[in-house]
Order: structure tokens, then sequence, then C-alpha cells
């Protein structure tokens, strides 16, 4: 039959594409990303900041990005893990999606290179600099349940501090999406089972955020839920919000892949 | 790590409830606790994705961050106990012939489609519109829609990190039990998805059948 016949050359057309996508993405794109930003490399110029802050251990705090502003966070003693959710200013509707972020980019690790996309296939915000590379996007960020079991007793923790801080904007536990978290080196064994690699941590770890859109984050300081560090031993992060290059046409981020190029064009249309 | 389920066959007769849903259309329902819910990939290599909400209060949902770290791995198979974002065990995975689903890598969308596959593809039906219209029947809407179980994908993650939607690895009448351990309501999108293998490109229909009480 006619429509069966189509239907099985629309198949094999899909599956050759995604295996030529899939060979790209997993082995042309990685070879071609970036080298991780040294740790005493790019002090951030003076006037180029906006506005500066330090996070004591185990709180949170809620920053606003217009699109082509960078946030800066640096695990200030190594010690630190930085757990982040965000909305779209104009939307709180949109939002991140790691899931989203992992699977477009055929990666579950970010770096250097590497973007967070929303869940309306844009791009939310560009690792534009990273000395660490070792984040967590599939394990997620402390709990009540996960401090009491680790610690034996209840602690601040990462999901109180985004209701608290969802709550401070109108939003709430509906708004709360899985979270991405910073200086967090977790990776999965053959067996799928989650490591915990404290080696990759460094004392002045940072990451340069670029807004590709306007946005509000939430980031909090709370320990992983795989570090076995107790949260007394952890310390303050600093963050940092300045202004940074826009993503010109020949960006690192912007032209890794075809996936980056169209995402990066669907979210220059909201500023068109 | 991989599991194969060994339930015995139960008997289709003693179900409370038995629907097909077909291929690319959602499907939803309320399961009382106790209940089991069959989900069963009738022709092969379909996915299927899920989402779970509490009916006493529909802002506590399933979290897959909340589940992979009570568990510690990365995948569902059979014992995996379903947690919601407040922490509760929602639902437990009581049996599964298949061995393998996955719970990062979410649904798709028209938007997320556009980006991997190029802009034709945002004309296509995906998961994302399912949820969106069956969720609707509960006063749910798209910032109620986070990451989601897919059942029958195959989306292994090596320890470099690469990160691949894999061909199917269940075969004709492969099922998945879960059994709800609180009221919860059920949503599916059985997954019209065209442009990767989690369906063999070739979108199929699925089998639902609810069980009132466990299996002897």
């Amino acid at each position: 039959m006619m429509a069966a016949e189509t239907r099985r050359e629309t198949a094999e057309a899909n599956r050759r594409r995604y295996e030529e996508l899939r060979a790209a993405g997993q082995d042309a794109v990685t070879n071609s990303l970036p080298d991780a930003t040294a740790l005493d490399a790019l002090p951030i110029a003076p006037d180029a900041v906006i506005s500066a802050e330090q996070v004591p251990a185990g709180w949170y705090a809620t920053i606003r990005l217009r699109r082509g502003e960078a946030l800066r966070i640096i695990d200030t003693t190594g010690r630190s893990s930085v757990s982040m959710i965000g909305w779209r200013q104009e939307d709180t509707s949109e939002r991140i999606n790691c899931a989203d972020t992992v699977k477009v980019q055929w990666s579950a690790t970010l770096s250097k290179g590497r973007v967070i996309l929303s869940d309306m296939g844009r791009v939310f915000m560009s690792l534009v600099e990273d000395t660490s590379g070792a984040h967590d996007v599939l394990v997620g960020g402390s709990t009540p349940a996960s401090t009491l079991a680790a610690y034996g007793a209840p602690s601040r923790n990462t999901h109180e501090n985004f209701l608290a801080a969802a709550a401070k904007l109108g939003l709430g536990l509906r708004d709360i999406p899985p979270c991405v978290t910073f200086f967090a080196p977790v990776s999965l064994d053959p067996e799928g089972r989650f490591r915990w690699d404290a080696s990759r941590k460094r004392r002045g770890d940072f990451v340069d955020l670029r807004a590709e859109m306007n946005l509000v984050v939430v980031l909090s300081n709370c320990p992983h839920p795989l570090d076995p560090i107790r949260p007394a031993a952890s310390g303050p992060v600093t963050l940092v919000r300045h202004r940074a290059s826009p993503a010109m046409s020949d960006d690192v981020c912007r032209t890794l892949s075809p996936e980056m190029v169209r995402a990066f064009a669907f979210t220059d249309r909201l500023f068109a | 790590m991989t599991s194969f389920g060994t339930a015995p066959p139960r008997d289709i007769s003693g179900a409370s409830y038995a629907m097909d849903v077909p291929a690319e259309w959602p499907w939803s329902r309320i399961l009382r606790r106790g209940q089991t819910l069959r989900i069963i990939d009738s022709e092969g290599q379909q996915a299927v994705d899920a989402l779970l909400y509490c009916v006493d209060d529909p802002a506590e949902r399933y979290s897959a961050q909340d589940t992979l770290r009570v568990q510690g791995s990365a995948y569902i198979d059979l014992g995996t106990r379903l947690v919601s974002n407040r922490g509760r065990v929602m639902a437990t995975i009581t049996a599964d012939s298949c061995g393998r689903h996955d719970t990062s890598a979410g649904c798709c969308s028209c938007e997320s489609n556009a980006v991997r596959f190029g802009e034709a593809t945002k004309y296509q039906h995906a998961c994302r519109e399912n949820f969106i219209l069956e969720l609707s029947k509960y006063g749910l809407g798209k910032r109620d829609i986070v990451a989601n179980l897919k059942f029958f994908m195959n989306v292994p993650i090596d320890p470099e990190g690469r990160f691949t939607v894999a061909d199917g690895i269940s075969a004709p009448g492969n099922h998945v039990d879960i059994t709800a351990e609180v009221d919860v309501i059920f949503v599916i999108s059985n997954c019209p998805q065209i442009n990767n293998p989690c369906n063999d490109f070739n979108p199929t229909p699925i089998r639902v059948v609810v069980w009132d009480a466990p299996a002897v």
C-alpha cells in the first residue's frame, strides 16, 4: 500500500537523521568543547560588576538577570554546592528544564560551552566560563528527608529554600522544577549507580552563567545529598552579577551544534 | 542492575478495568491506594510517558530527582519506589518484564522537537500536548508538568555522561505494574514521537489494566 510505503520511508529517513545527529552530538561536539576555564583566569573588571553578595552555608539568594548579564557563582572554600532553579521573568510558566537540557545536548554533564534550556525550546543560560565541569542535573538538591536521613536531625535544605524563595515571588510548590547543582561531581558507574568524586572539588571553582533571556534564579547553598560533608563544615558562596559579552554569531555556545544554533535562534525571536 | 520481574501471569477477568490506548493518545485514571495498574507494550518498543499527582493535593506530585536520590541509581526497574516532591512514596514498581525504564529524559514537546530535529517537526503531535490536554481535566496545566517517567524507553547514560535515547528493548506484550501507595491521578501519554528510536519510529497502541487487589 502506498501509505504504508510512505510511512516506512519516513521512518527510515527519520532514523538516518537521528543517527547523524547522535554521531555529531556525542563525538564531534564533545571533541570541540572548549577547555575548562583556569582557576586564576578572568577576574571580573570592577566596572562590569553590577552587584555582589555572599550567601552563607544553608541559605539562598534570588537574583534577577537581564538578557546579556551574567552571574558568577564562586565556591569560595571548595566545600559548597549550589542548587539552582529559575524562571523567565515575563512568564514564569517558562522555567529551566533539566530533562531537555541533557536530552538535547546528548549529555548528562554540564561544562564550559554547554547551556541550560528552558521548557520552551529556548536557551535559558549559557555556561560561558567554568573551571569545574562537575555539576549534577540528575539527582537534585537536599530535602527535609535527605538531611534527616544523613544527619539524624532536621537541617536547612534546598527544597525548603526553593519553597521560601518561590513564595516571595508569588510562586509555590507547583513551580519548583528539577534543579541543576553546581560544584556537585556526580557520575554514574557502569551499573547506573550514582558516585560522588570529592577530588573534583577545588577551592575557588566558579561558573559564569550568561542569561539568554530576562530571568530570575534561586540559588541554594546547601550540601548536595551525595556529599558526605556535614553542613557545619560547608562554606559560603559568592555571587557576582555582572555585564557579559552577548552571544554573538560566532559565540561558542551558540555554534556548538545544529541543535544549539536552533535553540539560540528561537531565543532571539523573543527579542526580535 | 537490570531486574526481570517474575510476577505470575494475572487473570484479566479479575481486573476492574481494562482499556486499549490508541497510538499517540493520552489516558488518565485515579488509582486508589492498593490498586495496581499494568501497562502493556502491546506491539513492543513503545515508550509510555507517565506522571503521578496526589489526589488530596496535586501540588504533591511525582519527582524524578527525589526518586533517583532515594534509590541511588539512575534507572527505573522492579522495586523502584516512586517518590513525590514531598518525599512520600506514591507508588511502587511491583512487576516488570522489560527491565529498563527512564526518568531523566522527560517528555517530548513541539518546542524541544524543533530544537532537536528541525523546525518542521514543531508541527507534529507530542507528549506535552497530550499531558496538557489530559491534565486540564483535573484543573492542572503546563506548570504542573515535571520530569516524567518514561516506561519502556531505553536511555543509557555512560560513565562519561553520554546520554542516548537508544532502541527500545521491550518486546511485544512486555508489561510493567505500578501499585499505588496513596490515591493518585495517573496520567499517560502514549508517546507520538517519530524522530527518535523510542518508539521504533512508529508509535503503536498500549493496553492498561487495573486490579483492585495485589497479586497473590
